[in-house]
């Protein structure tokens, strides 16, 4: 190279032959990676700056405390899909909440190292089974026959939010230190009492975070109360699980495919509302999660 | 509560040996408990897989394995086929795929070994919330965002380098293949970068310690320690990804034009499994109609299950060993 003029001392110095390509080539990977880094990231900002922007002309008291509009008219809200979504996501971590933290003391607690190994996989796969599979499921299972119901819909979203709150519940609690068990059997304590007395109260933090991120991924499914909890005889407000129940997804979902310039101003104003809980939420349990290990581990 | 009270007084309470009564119905009812929400958790999978192929089977009598090989979804005439759908599931998600992979270890690289220290942090957890965006939230800013730049801007400007090759072959359209894979890019990228910034972070010091002492660049000693010892955990966590893209319902359905047809033009309308599922969600026939929507799930299902049972084995194997 154009080193030729340069003694082998002098190239060495300069960290040997090629060592300008070399640079070169580091320097370029290093500025594509940056570069994806901060993609990504735009990626981010121009999704939620676009749900700002087209969200918040429509955004006003009566977006929040009245019903839609009947067909053909404009204004309205969407109060009857807040109450439902509400009812619905309250409903489903009631039930996979206590469910996925037993499971969790179970595999963490009582549970050979092999069965709950086992356990661990088998909530991980439920984890990835699609959440549209786990919609027909309950439609085959409660909806064909009957009639879409909240309780379908709550008991399709209570699956979709289980492995998400177990998962985070056998983290939390595999970081509860050993020396308060040795502590608590000292003490002849019952081992369901040192679950009960020591290791909850000293794992709260850490369950609330997850059960918090279990109701942030819940709060935006679709999927799950496509088939459950999506066609509504009557649009006013349902607070009875035992009718299908109006949702924040499912009417950003059959919003956004209407043709209506009209529909989509609704959409993109219900999607600020559901993106502001989905996103809060999800930084809250976040900032709370490093805080909550570190009280843990003592 | 009641437990004897002459036991008390002969014996020291430390040697108690008669369990109080709460105890001995408590711990066997709360062990009890705790064991059967683990067995319903493993139960869940079996039963949804059950309940799923149960009522996929008049489908699978009926259509047979010739179902995966016909293009036709024609519910007037009650002849159903998953091939368009399935050749739909593939290309999204490996275009997905193509783009998201190399994408998410670039960020990985620089979340690890290139930035600063403030920024990791902060620029982490950006990337995780792009997982927290709802789906259906994604599919919408996929309809009236993304869709038009595509058909004005990025399919003309492919078209005029690539147009040649059939896969960016005019007329252009906002809604297809093109636009679902770029919306299950943005998903899966977030679920591959931070599996993959955790296996990265297992690399032993020593051995980029040794790459640089012998006078690697940054990027040499990332592609000579970092990439080798991490690559079981990259395909790991691609897999992972792929698994989402595969099963996405909702964005889908709203991006990719829900057409039952094989196009070589990325830019033309197209299906999917899942969203076959999801756009029919009102118009399934009962009987054999909803039955070949089962089917259709019962593909996804076992797919999905093969793609995650896959990845999380050769995550798991490692991961574990490094972090602890």
């Amino acid at each position: 190279m154009e080193a030729g003029s340069l003694s082998v001392a002098q190239q060495r110095l300069r960290g040997g032959p090629g060592a300008r390509r070399r640079r070169a080539v580091n320097r370029v990977v290093e500025v594509l990676c940056t570069f994806a880094a901060f993609l990504a990231v735009a990626v981010l900002l121009l999704v939620v700056i676009s749900v700002l922007i087209k969200g918040l002309p429509a955004l006003n008291l009566d977006f929040f405390t009245k019903n839609p509009a009947p067909f053909g008219m404009t204004g309205g809200g969407i109060a009857n899909s807040i109450v439902g979504s509400a009812i619905l996501v309250l409903l489903a971590t009631a039930m996979s909440v206590p469910v996925g933290i037993m499971v969790a003391i179970y595999t963490s607690e009582f549970a050979p190292t092999k069965v709950s190994e086992g356990i661990r996989f088998a909530l991980d796969i439920l984890n990835g089974v699609p959440t549209i599979v786990t919609g027909v499921f309950i439609f085959g299972l409660l909806v064909v026959g009957h009639q879409q119901s909240g309780w379908a819909g709550a008991i399709a979203l209570a699956i979709v939010e289980l492995p998400i709150v177990a998962r985070s519940a056998q983290e939390v609690l595999d970081l509860v230190p050993r020396s308060l068990h040795e502590a608590g059997l000292a003490l002849g304590l019952r081992r369901w009492r040192i679950v009960l007395r020591i290791v909850l109260p000293t794992a709260l933090g850490g369950l609330i975070t997850g059960a918090v991120l279990g109701v942030a991924r819940v709060a935006g499914e679709t999927a799950p109360l496509l088939f459950a909890s999506s066609i509504f005889s009557n649009l006013g407000i349902t607070t009875n699980p035992a009718q299908a129940m109006p949702n924040i997804p499912v009417t950003i979902f059959t919003l956004s495919e209407s043709p209506s310039p009209q529909d989509h101003a609704q959409a993109w104003a219900a999607a600020l509302v559901l993106i502001a809980f989905v996103l809060i939420l999800s930084v809250i349990a976040r900032t709370f999660h490093e805080r909550s290990r570190r009280r843990i581990r003592g | 509560m009641s437990s004897s009270a002459s036991a008390a007084v002969t014996r020291p309470k430390l040697f108690e040996v008669r369990p109080k009564l709460v105890d001995r119905i408590g711990e066997p009812l709360f062990r009890g408990l705790a064991g059967l929400a683990g067995v319903v958790a493993v139960g869940l999978i079996i039963w949804i897989a059950v309940t799923v192929f149960n009522d996929a089977s008049p489908a699978i009598s009926k259509f047979g394995l010739s179902f995966l090989t016909t293009q036709t979804w024609d519910p007037v005439h009650n002849v159903y086929g998953a091939l368009a759908f399935i050749y739909g599931t593939a290309v999204s998600s490996l275009i997905a795929m193509l783009i998201a992979a190399p994408t998410s270890v670039a960020i990985a690289i620089y979340l690890t070994e290139l930035a600063p220290r403030f920024v990791r942090r902060p620029v982490a957890i950006l990337v995780e919330l792009l997982a927290a965006i709802p789906s259906v939230i994604l599919g919408l800013w996929g309809i009236i965002v993304l869709g038009p730049f595509l058909n004005d801007h990025l399919e003309p400007f492919l078209n005029s380098f690539l147009g040649w090759i059939p896969l960016f072959a005019a007329p252009y359209s906002p809604y297809g293949m093109l636009n679902a894979a770029l919306i299950l890019t943005i998903m899966a990228l977030p679920i591959i970068t931070s599996i993959t910034r955790e296996v990265f972070a297992t690399t032993p010091g020593e051995l980029k310690e040794g790459a640089y002492a012998l006078g690697s660049t940054r990027w040499e000693m990332i592609r000579m320690t970092v990439l080798p010892v991490a690559r079981p955990g990259m395909v790991g966590a691609v897999i992972l990804g792929l698994g989402r893209a595969l099963g996405e319902a909702i964005a889908v359905t709203q991006v990719i034009g829900n057409a039952t047809q094989i196009k070589a033009s990325l830019f033309q309308p197209a299906g999917t499994l899942a969203a076959q599922i999801a756009s029919s969600y009102q118009s399934a026939n009962p009987g054999l109609g909803v039955s070949s929507l089962m089917y259709l799930a019962a593909i996804l299902l076992v797919i999905s299950l093969l793609a995650n049972i896959g990845a999380r084995l050769i995550v798991r194997r490692f991961t574990v060993v490094g972090t602890r």
